[in-house]
């Protein structure tokens, strides 16, 4: 077994930290292989950034992704770029408060992730942990516990709650596949 | 308080930066650059825990200048750039191997030439790290491709270059470098000091009998030690005009890392034994190179690989060997220059699969290419 997970959005929003929660819970907390890597630009905010992650129940040797089988979309601007990776089997979960439209290609599972933090935690800064607890609920790969665990040995001191209530919003939610 | 220990999910350049806590490293000097950067950032916040040193330094010639001069104060020392300030490490490269300085330097490699490609891997500066700097001299150069091993070769740099007393290159690329993969830090790592000359001695630079490194010695410790980037006598004074000196000097110099390159030498091979093609590669490449040689085999072509984990010293009479047995293709991020080495002793025609651009080979593309030939 091999799944290929990548993480897209603008640089801040966390794109990075969700792929290595992710290798994290995977690698240390369930029992896999995982590898994470990162592409981004010169810039240090704004900007494409783009976090990908290897996840397998054997030794993982060529450590990138070339066809993702989950894509975890946070803007308009990666979904265009990243689309002609998506095959029919890829499972696209994509922040629906920031993408309006539903990408044509994929299973594609719409998780208003920034209004929900917002409205929910009253901080959009853990849109991205709301993805990740949406990744676990939508596609098993890692459990939630695992994912608990990950995310409090990576965010910063004194922001531990605030995570787990945005965890626990992205697994509790029954999420559907978008009519497209 | 010490290097991290037990098993993490971590960065190459941190797992860098704590092996060399582990090795003993007490003083780093550098200058920031991507992408191995999070090696200076991690050690800005680690060195004053363990009660070493971090400085900035206003560039990489101060940078590999400083961790020379804290060698000499009897810190072990380390620095991290790439290929641009690789390039100005380059003459201090050379300091230090006259001066046989036990010194680390790691170079996360990106694409070049010139400031190139700053978030993109490479690995085109594997022949400056040999040949970088004038004059004869060796050095050794080690090639990581897993987070694991940047751990494990960072400890294994430092303790070669206490053994030799000379420069030891981390060849390492963003990939590795940026990766985070599981890694196991164990609590006590085997360190090695390069032990000092005796005392009363006046002859830091003179070998025992039957060895060709000699003990060192360090200031502050009531020795008159020169030490001098000029032709030098046993004593470290300079004898700049005298054939004899210079020629057992600088032969000594090279010596003391070719004639123990047996010792020095790690490979790691997959089912060489029977194979028609090896693979020759090493850094991130390799992991694909074995992908492709576990699924050539599960279609029934007689494929190996061989893995240089030392770059320099070359392990010539290994490729000799498996250049009379198989076909070699070699695989690298730049357009061909361990090809070079590979050629020299394989004494025969050698494949070639560069990758330049930034993208590490895919698996199915060495496959292609091997079901080619």
């Amino acid at each position: 077994m091999r799944v290929e997970v990548r993480f897209s959005g603008f640089g801040g929003q966390g794109i990075v930290t969700a792929g290595i929660i992710l290798g994290r819970a995977a690698s240390i907390y369930q029992g896999l292989h995982a590898v994470q890597t990162q592409s981004y630009g010169p810039e240090a905010r704004g900007g494409a950034s783009r976090s990908e992650v290897v996840i397998s129940d054997s030794e993982i040797l060529y450590p990138k992704v070339t066809k993702p089988d989950v894509f975890v979309v946070m803007s308009g601007e990666a979904m265009q770029k990243y689309i002609r990776d998506v095959g029919r089997g890829c499972t696209v979960i994509y922040d629906s408060s920031l993408i309006k439209t539903p990408p044509e290609r994929g299973r594609a599972y719409p998780v208003p992730a920034t209004m929900l933090a917002k409205r929910e935690l009253g901080r959009t800064i853990v849109a991205n942990i709301i993805m990740l607890g949406a990744l676990s609920a939508i596609t098993g790969i890692v459990d939630g516990e695992a994912l608990e665990r990950a995310v409090l040995d990576t965010v910063p001191k004194g922001t531990e709650e605030l995570n787990l209530r945005a965890l626990r919003l992205g697994l509790q939610s029954t999420w559907q596949e978008a009519k497209v | 308080m010490s290097h991290l220990t037990g098993v993490r999910f971590l960065q190459g350049n941190i797992a860098c930066a704590e092996g060399a806590i582990a090795a003993g490293c007490r003083f780093f000097a550098g200058y920031p650059i991507t992408p191995s950067t999070e090696v200076a950032e991690w050690l800005a916040k680690r060195m004053p825990e363990v009660g070493g040193v971090f400085i900035q330094m206003e560039d990489e010639i101060a940078s590999v200048s400083a961790i020379v001069g804290a060698r000499w104060a009897g810190r072990k020392a380390m620095t991290a750039t790439s290929g641009p300030g690789f390039s100005l490490m380059m003459e201090t490269v050379g300091y230090a191997a006259m001066t046989e300085t036990p010194i680390v330097i790691v170079d996360v490699q990106r694409g070049g030439p010139s400031t190139g490609q700053p978030t993109l891997p490479a690995t085109g500066d594997v022949l400056q790290a040999r040949f970088g700097s004038h004059g004869d001299y060796s050095i050794i150069a080690l090639s990581p491709n897993s987070v694991q091993e940047m751990f494990d070769l960072t400890v294994e740099a430092f303790n070669l270059s206490e053994r030799y007393r000379v420069p030891v290159m981390l060849m390492a690329d963003e990939i590795v470098g940026h990766m985070r993969e599981k890694v196991v830090l164990p609590e006590e790592v085997e360190t090695f000091t390069a032990p000092l000359s005796r005392r009363g001695s006046k002859y830091h630079f003179r070998p025992a009998k039957g060895s060709l490194v000699p003990r060192m010695q360090v200031f502050g410790r009531g020795y008159g030690v020169h030490v001098t980037g000029l032709t030098h006598d046993e004593r470290g004074y300079p004898a700049t005009a005298d054939p004899v000196i210079h020629t057992k000097l600088v032969r000594r110099l090279v010596d003391k890392i070719e004639k123990n390159a047996g010792r020095i030498i790690k490979v790691e091979e997959h089912l060489t034994e029977d194979a028609e093609v090896v693979l020759v590669s090493y850094g991130a490449p390799s992991r694909s190179a074995l992908a492709a040689v576990r699924e050539l085999r599960a279609g029934g072509i007689k494929a190996g690989m061989l893995r240089l984990i030392t770059l320099f010293p070359f392990p010539c009479r290994r490729v000799k060997e498996l250049a009379e047995q198989a076909e070699l293709v070699v695989l690298e991020m730049n357009l061909g220059q361990m090809l070079r080495e590979v050629e020299r002793c394989a004494r025969r025609q050698v494949h070639f699969l560069p990758k330049i651009g930034g993208e590490l080979h895919t698996p199915e593309e060495v496959v292609r290419f091997v079901k080619k030939l």
